[in-house]
């Protein structure tokens, strides 16, 4: 190319990834690495840090002090975690439940209309989460579109109260997640060779088993990253938990931002986001060894 | 809803034999999903013509609030902001995204490109809370207090990966040989790079820039904890009137959103499906 770039293959390629290294280094890798420190300092009551080191927004997960100054157990934080773990997990499964069939449906259909399908899933994805989120609440609050052909017609005589509910945040996050799992199970599933199919009902397989030993098994990698792309949004989401569930039922991503926006405990935030970061490395890792594994199988079978 | 799981084996009721591999119900449960996934979208948009105060009763058409949102000086700023945010942000993550695409995809394997590539779709495993919360502390502890510029380098920063997966994606599913040709009929390595990569990858390019500037533009976590006063953005605003009470303005706002959301998905759609055909041919 040019005079003044290095020689070496080598050196070329560590200047193209320099601009990327640095943005994603400095403005994403550091500040991670500064929220850590963070979480082991003093709280500035006007919101900020003292640098007095302390582990006292680990504890406050667990314990709170009483008018005694005594440590004692305090389940309300580690309540809200059970609860967000709990949504996720919900909204997970529900967002299987839904978009496995749709995405077995799509794989059946001619190649140009199987195109329009994954176009019309992608669509609403890449469109504000924030605006089909508020979208849902004229649907499911007072006097919206569910509740209001109910009462007109007395089949219902008070309102539902479907608002602020835990399942009106499960029905948020399963709609804003939702084409996370569709898109990589289709993806595997496109790649399914139908014959296997037909072999499997030639030797007396029904439709059940067909479904359970040839299609399922064979389109697992699909399955679980599908399952981890909606599980770890749904596990940090804010807007849902805040426009749907009306602040009150607070999740880990709502109690984040509360902690830096009105609580002004900036380490007890930080630390939240810590055990967020934690939880998430976890389920990484349980995906790349699962992945590990299948590799394995695959080379030894 | 699980009981109307279509795998329920309805087959033995069969009235008509199925083919292998298909289901009874399934299209009747595609349907059903893609209701699910449209009518909160057509239930905003139908509001946003109400003429009437509150969201939720019906008082009739007009697009009176389209107007009143138009006049809105707060917003027409947010819409400024966004838009100052999205096409800074684009452009950057953008050229960054492809001069790291086209080392990852062409430098061969080199040390450090399983890390490269790791660090890069960092800002997608990384759940948003925690990158909203993490540039906020950053930006506080080098006390950079800039405004815009601020929210322009956390949307360049998550950008990055929106930007690099298509243009990766459209590398590595290039032909070779053509730059191998030029080579050979002695073009030096800038003129390889200059008429025959960089046209080829032209479709990509442009794919990354519109998935980012929507990211951009769509982002609202973020942006919530890292602005300012006075560097709202739109999605940030919407949130603070949805917060201040719900009129059918908002839904006039974000029904515009939408559209142009919309608009650039659906023109990435048919570029990078042009591309794939032309690719093939």
């Amino acid at each position: 190319m040019s005079a003044w770039l290095p020689k070496s293959a080598a050196g070329r390629c560590w200047l193209g990834l320099a601009p990327s290294y640095f943005v994603i280094g400095i403005f994403m890798l550091v500040p991670m690495i500064i929220m850590g420190v963070f979480s082991f300092l003093e709280p500035n009551p006007y919101g900020g840090v003292r640098p007095v080191g302390s582990i006292a927004a680990y504890v406050k997960l667990f314990f709170e002090y009483d008018l005694d100054n005594n440590l004692v157990f305090n389940p309300g934080y580690l309540n809200i975690i059970l609860r967000s773990f709990q949504l996720s997990f919900g909204a997970t499964i529900l967002c299987l439940i839904f978009g496995f069939p749709v995405a077995y449906y799509i794989t059946l259909q001619p190649e140009h209309r199987r195109n329009f399908y994954i176009y019309l899933i992608t669509i609403p994805f890449w469109t504000n989460l924030l605006i089909r989120t508020f979208a849902w609440i004229i649907i499911l609050g007072r006097g919206g579109v569910i509740e209001t052909p109910l009462l007109a017609a007395g089949i219902i005589e008070h309102s539902l109260r479907m608002m602020y509910t835990d399942g009106a945040i499960a029905i948020g996050l399963t709609y804003s997640y939702l084409p996370l799992m569709v898109l990589p199970i289709y993806a595997s599933l496109e790649k399914l060779d139908f014959r296997l199919l037909e072999a499997a009902s030639d030797l007396y397989a029904n439709r059940l088993e067909v479904m359970t030993k040839i299609v399922i098994p064979l389109c697992k990698p699909g399955i679980v990253a599908g399952c981890i792309l909606v599980f770890i949004p749904c596990l940090g989401a804010f807007i849902a938990p805040n426009l749907l569930g009306g602040g009150k039922k607070l999740m880990l991503g709502s109690l984040v931002q509360f902690q830096f926006a009105s609580a002004r405990n900036w380490p007890f935030g930080a630390a939240l986001s810590m055990l967020l970061l934690a939880a998430v490395v976890v389920v990484l890792i349980f995906y790349a060894r699962s992945a590990r594994m299948r590799a394995q199988e695959e080379g030894s079978g | 809803m699980s009981q109307r799981m279509p795998v329920s084996s309805s087959s033995r009721r069969g009235k008509k034999v199925l083919p292998v591999g298909h289901y009874r119900g399934l299209g009747a449960w595609a349907v059903f999903f893609f209701i699910f996934l449209y009518l909160p979208i057509v239930v905003l948009v139908f509001y946003s013509f109400n003429a009437n105060r509150m969201v939720m009763n019906w008082g009739g058409f007009g697009i009176d609030w389209y107007l009143k949102a138009f006049q809105n000086d707060d917003i027409q700023k947010a819409v400024w902001n966004s838009l100052i945010v999205a096409t800074v942000a684009t452009i950057f993550a953008t050229a960054i995204a492809t001069i790291g695409a086209l080392v990852l995809a062409r430098g061969g394997n080199f040390r450090g490109k399983t890390v490269s590539l790791g660090l890069i779709t960092l800002p997608l495993m990384v759940p948003e809370i925690v990158t909203a919360v993490a540039v906020l502390i950053f930006f506080n502890a080098i006390a950079l207090k800039l405004g815009l510029i601020n929210v322009i380098i956390a949307h360049i920063t998550f950008c990055i990966p929106f930007a690099f997966m298509p243009i990766r994606a459209r590398l590595e599913g290039m032909d070779t040989s053509l730059e191998q040709a030029a080579r050979d009929l002695y073009a030096s390595e800038w003129e390889t790079f200059r008429y025959v990569t960089m046209p080829l990858l032209m479709p990509g390019i442009v794919a990354g820039a519109m998935l980012s500037f929507v990211i951009s533009m769509d982002d609202f976590i973020i942006t919530l904890m890292v602005a300012g006063a006075g560097s709202t953005t739109l999605p940030v605003y919407i949130y603070s009137m949805i917060r201040r009470g719900l009129t059918p303005e908002i839904n006039a706002v974000c029904t515009v959103l939408l559209f142009v959301s919309v608009a650039i998905v659906t023109a990435y759609w048919i570029v990078s499906k042009t591309a794939q055909s032309r690719a093939v041919h």
